[in-house]
């Protein structure tokens, strides 16, 4: 192979976005091995709620043995996503369990006892899947209860709905630490561009363009020779420099096509749509060997851990049992993070387990990660603003949300921030920016609601009072007609007495005049 | 309950920090000053950062905070250095102490301590000093290279606290020149020149403007430029300020010599004279009273060195940095609000 025949695979952007920070990246600590399989543990909990939209309705009962790739609850909706058993065993609970949330809290879970691991129940390979409709692999992809595994778990046979003109690829794993990408490439080149070529055909895009961070050179060559060898022409991969966060879609979508997305609206209103490396995996594993969503490859490292690497786990595994099976110190106490060190959570409880999202396990030493401190009051410095990728003004937006003057914060566009925490990665008061706009914007929605809420209890209330008042007014109505009907017939008679009288009078008047006559001709 | 939140990672640079990087560039100018003007500068400094330090810890302490961890942010230190080293030398120590417990208490606690105070307390200080004491405040020793005698070390000392030495001269003696003529620094030269009709040829034969620019004056200039962009390559401030300050320092007064150069000083008198570098660095770029969006401080720096060359060429008084702050602090939160930058896909929908 040619150099150049290899620049015109793989080319560098020009293309920058606005702000963005060089944290430390830690990713060797994991990306050194290929991934490792972990066994079935003895127990899995799945969350019912892994993925955007509504929680899965179980599908099986307590007591009922299921197989690996059984589907153990549907999809409530279209917008939601089936959740299938990662092993096989006896389905022993249905209840709530404590979940991977930043709170501890519980939520609906199916638990699977595991017993005889050989047994699987997968959906039938589609063999030729560049000529199947586009509907049946929408299907396909429907029922393996795929969602985006880039951390934002929504439902995938949504986002590949509409056809767009280019398809990208998100492989440019900005956060510290994770490394589940990177090895994957490494590992799977020749499968991935299958796959990403799978996606291109699925949205009828004329081309795929896979945005990398060029921190990831091997994974790069990989790519690069896996596409030589497909043959492939639909495929290039655009590097990006190193840069946090080059990751979040619309960054890396700037730094692919010098485009911003509108705002205030989809990838798709400019021609695009973007799915992650691990995704298009998983898909591309549903389409051909009919495999669910039952595992994916999560980065366990953190100075922790000794045993640091990426795993293809079991979904519901619960973080104790990774822990243990890793050699991580049962009595130690460590930090446990899910996700990156940017966006990720400290899990506040290890007998959570993994979910669909879960793509970076951290177990940080005491010193490792920067555990909140008290903040100083923010000094105005704007070193916030120069980070921030929204282009957004963060430290206004931390003086409305604290004071909760929150259409300000609106109007100043909290909506457009993204969460990266790359303003208080660097703020010199270390003041938890980001915890303060996801208060902000939880209070927005849930005073928007209330707001709703309170409108049609007004409605309903002002309807009451309406009808009251019509029926009321009708009453009343009533009753005066009622009243003046008496009144009339009243008067009516009284009328016909008058008359009576008149005529009476006129009679006498009458008789009168006659007799006066009658005695008047009689003398 | 610890609230915990994403990001658990964090740059290095923390608040105490980077006061105590914006301390140390101020030692290049501070030592400049003493080279120039002998000990007074280092008598300001100290009496400043202890009354500063004290009266922070008091009121601290009233306003039922931790004082240990208000103090450890340095900022009530930076107030000090600024405000010492903006004062004459050699000034009585009362004015120091003075000008430092208006700035910490008034111009920053009462309003509610760092991060809340919309003047720069450092020039608060100054100011009040300035209209309260005009004499003591606008007395500046020559420079030492042309001076006719300067006090040493025990008389500096003595002239600092009781305002005459052990020989009995006051600080007015030390201001002579050879000939018994009062020198002044350049900027009040030029000033009272003016006023005594002479033009500006004139003026800068005199001897405090040396052979090249002022003399002494423009190397305390150079050294506090020095520092200042030691804190810009430190990324401890940003460019936009002081640029735009200068740039537009530079430009207001190559117009107005354009426009009548007998009465007005050339642009390189402006910028290396006063307190130039000093207010273009380490002052107009508080963080907490200027603007904070880029574009609203190139406004903001371009604001003061406009208001500055113009107090200086057709004001009152001699210098005009601390009024020219002051000024565009009360400017600053509207320039925020209409300098908001163009967010993430907002340009297309235009
Ligand atoms: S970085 Fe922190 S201190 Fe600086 S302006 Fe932003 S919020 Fe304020
Ligand atoms: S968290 Fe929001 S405000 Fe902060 S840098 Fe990211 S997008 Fe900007």
């Amino acid at each position: 192979m040619s150099p150049d025949n290899q620049n015109t695979i793989a080319y560098t952007t020009t293309y920058k976005f606005h702000g963005g920070i060089h944290p430390e990246e830690h990713k060797t600590l994991s990306n050194q091995t290929p991934i490792i399989d972990l066994p079935a543990p003895p127990i899995v909990v799945l969350p019912l709620n892994q993925h955007s939209g509504a929680q899965s309705l179980p599908c099986v009962a307590v007591g009922d043995s299921v197989v690996t790739g059984q589907k153990i609850a549907e999809a409530k909706g279209n917008r939601s996503a089936h959740v299938h058993a990662s092993a096989s065993g006896t389905v022993v609970a249905i209840e709530n369990r404590v979940i991977a949330h930043p709170s501890g809290q519980s939520d609906l879970c199916i638990v699977i006892e595991t017993q005889d691991n050989n047994k699987q129940h997968f959906l039938p390979p589609i063999n030729n899947p560049f000529t199947t409709s586009k509907q049946s692999l929408l299907d396909r992809i429907f029922e393996s209860g795929i969602v985006g595994l880039g951390g934002a778990a929504f439902p995938s046979h949504i986002k590949l709905m509409p056809d767009v003109d280019r398809l990208i690829i998100n492989a440019a794993e900005c956060e510290p630490y994770i490394t589940c990408d990177d090895r994957l490439m490494q590992d799977e080149a020749p499968q991935l561009i299958q796959a990403f070529e799978l996606l291109r055909h699925i949205v009828s895009a004329k081309e795929c363009i896979i945005g990398i961070e060029d921190n990831k050179p091997e994974a790069i060559a990989q790519l690069t020779s896996a596409i030589e060898t497909s043959g492939l022409t639909t495929i290039n991969i655009c590097i990006v420099p190193t840069k946090y966060p080059s990751g979040g879609e619309k960054q890396l979508i700037e730094l692919i096509t010098g485009q911003q997305v509108p705002k205030g609206q989809l990838t798709t209103s400019l021609g695009l749509v973007m799915h992650n490396v691990a995704t298009a995996f998983a898909i591309f594993e549903a389409v051909t060997l009919g495999k669910p969503l039952i595992d994916r490859v999560t980065t366990v490292t953190g100075l922790g851990c000794e045993r640091r690497g990426n795993y293809r786990i079991r979904l519901g595994t619960p973080l104790q049992w990774i822990l243990e099976q890793l050699g991580v110190p049962a009595e130690q106490k460590f930090t446990t993070i899910m996700g990156g060190p940017m966006m990720g959570f400290k899990v506040p409880n290890t007998a959570a387990s993994v979910v669909k999202s879960t793509n970076c396990l951290i177990v940080a030493e005491p010193d490792e990660l920067n555990e909140p401190s008290t903040a100083l009051p923010c000094i105005r410095c704007g070193e916030c603003a120069d980070v921030c990728p929204a282009n957004l003004l963060p430290q206004q937006l931390y003086w409305f949300a604290r004071s909760d003057e929150f259409e300000k914060a609106e109007n100043y566009n909290l909506f457009d921030c993204i969460e990266c925490g790359a303003c208080a990665y660097v703020c010199p008061s270390e003041i938890p920016l980001v915890h303060y706009y996801r208060y902000a914007k939880n209070e927005i929605v849930l005073r928007a609601k209330e707001k709703q809420q309170a409108a049609k209890a007004r409605e309903r209330f002002e309807f009451r009072e309406f009808r009251l008042k019509r029926e009321k007014a009708e009453r009343a109505e009533k009753h005066r007609k009622a009243a003046e009907a008496r009144k009339k017939a009243a008067e009516a008679k009284g009328q016909t007495n008058e008359k009576k009288a008149t005529i009476a009078e006129a009679v006498a008047r009458a008789k009168a005049r006659k007799q006066k006559k009658q005695d008047d001709q009689s003398s | 309950m610890m609230l915990s939140s994403s990001p658990y990672k964090k740059s290095s640079h923390s608040v105490s920090q980077l006061m105590q990087l914006v301390i140390f560039a101020t030692i290049p100018g501070a030592i400049a000053l003493f080279y120039f003007f002998g000990w007074g500068v280092w008598f300001n400094l100290i009496v400043c950062c202890s009354v500063a330090y004290a009266s922070e810890w008091l009121i601290v302490k009233l306003r039922n905070r931790d004082p240990k961890k208000v103090l450890s942010d340095y900022s009530a230190l930076l107030t000090a250095v600024l405000l010492a080293l903006a004062l004459p030398p050699l000034a009585p120590w009362w004015v120091a102490t003075i000008g430092t417990l208006f700035a910490i208490v008034f111009a920053k606690h009462l309003y509610g301590g760092l991060g809340y105070n919309p003047f720069n307390p450092a020039m608060t200080g100054y100011v009040l000093l300035l209209i309260s004491f005009p004499m003591a405040m606008t007395t500046w020793l020559p420079p030492q290279s042309i001076a006719a005698q300067a006090p040493d070390f025990i008389s500096s000392l003595q002239l600092f606290f009781s305002g005459s030495d052990s020989q009995g001269n006051t600080l007015n003696y030390y201001t002579l020149n050879a000939d018994g003529f009062t020198m002044a620094t350049p900027l009040d030269e030029i000033k009272t020149s003016f006023s005594m009709g002479y033009v500006f040829d004139e003026i800068k034969n005199k001897p405090i403007f040396g052979d090249w620019q002022n003399v002494g004056w423009q190397w305390v200039n150079l050294a506090f430029l020095a520092g200042g962009l030691f804190l810009i390559v430190k990324k401890a401030i940003s460019w936009h300020i002081p640029v735009s300050f200068l740039a537009a320092i530079y430009i207001t007064s190559f117009l107005a010599h354009g426009y009548d150069p007998q009465l007005n000083p050339a642009p390189m008198i402006h910028l290396l004279s006063g307190a130039t570098m000093l207010g273009a660095f380490f002052i107009a770029t508080d963080p907490v009273s200027a603007t904070t969006t880029n574009k609203g401080r190139i406004i903001f720096g371009a604001a003061i060195g406009f208001i500055v060359v113009m107090i200086r060429n057709y004001g009152g008084y001699p210098d005009a940095i601390a009024f020219a702050v002051l000024i565009m602090n009360m400017a600053a939160p509207l320039i925020d609000h209409y300098t908001q930058p163009k967010v993430y896909g907002s340009q297309e929908l235009k």
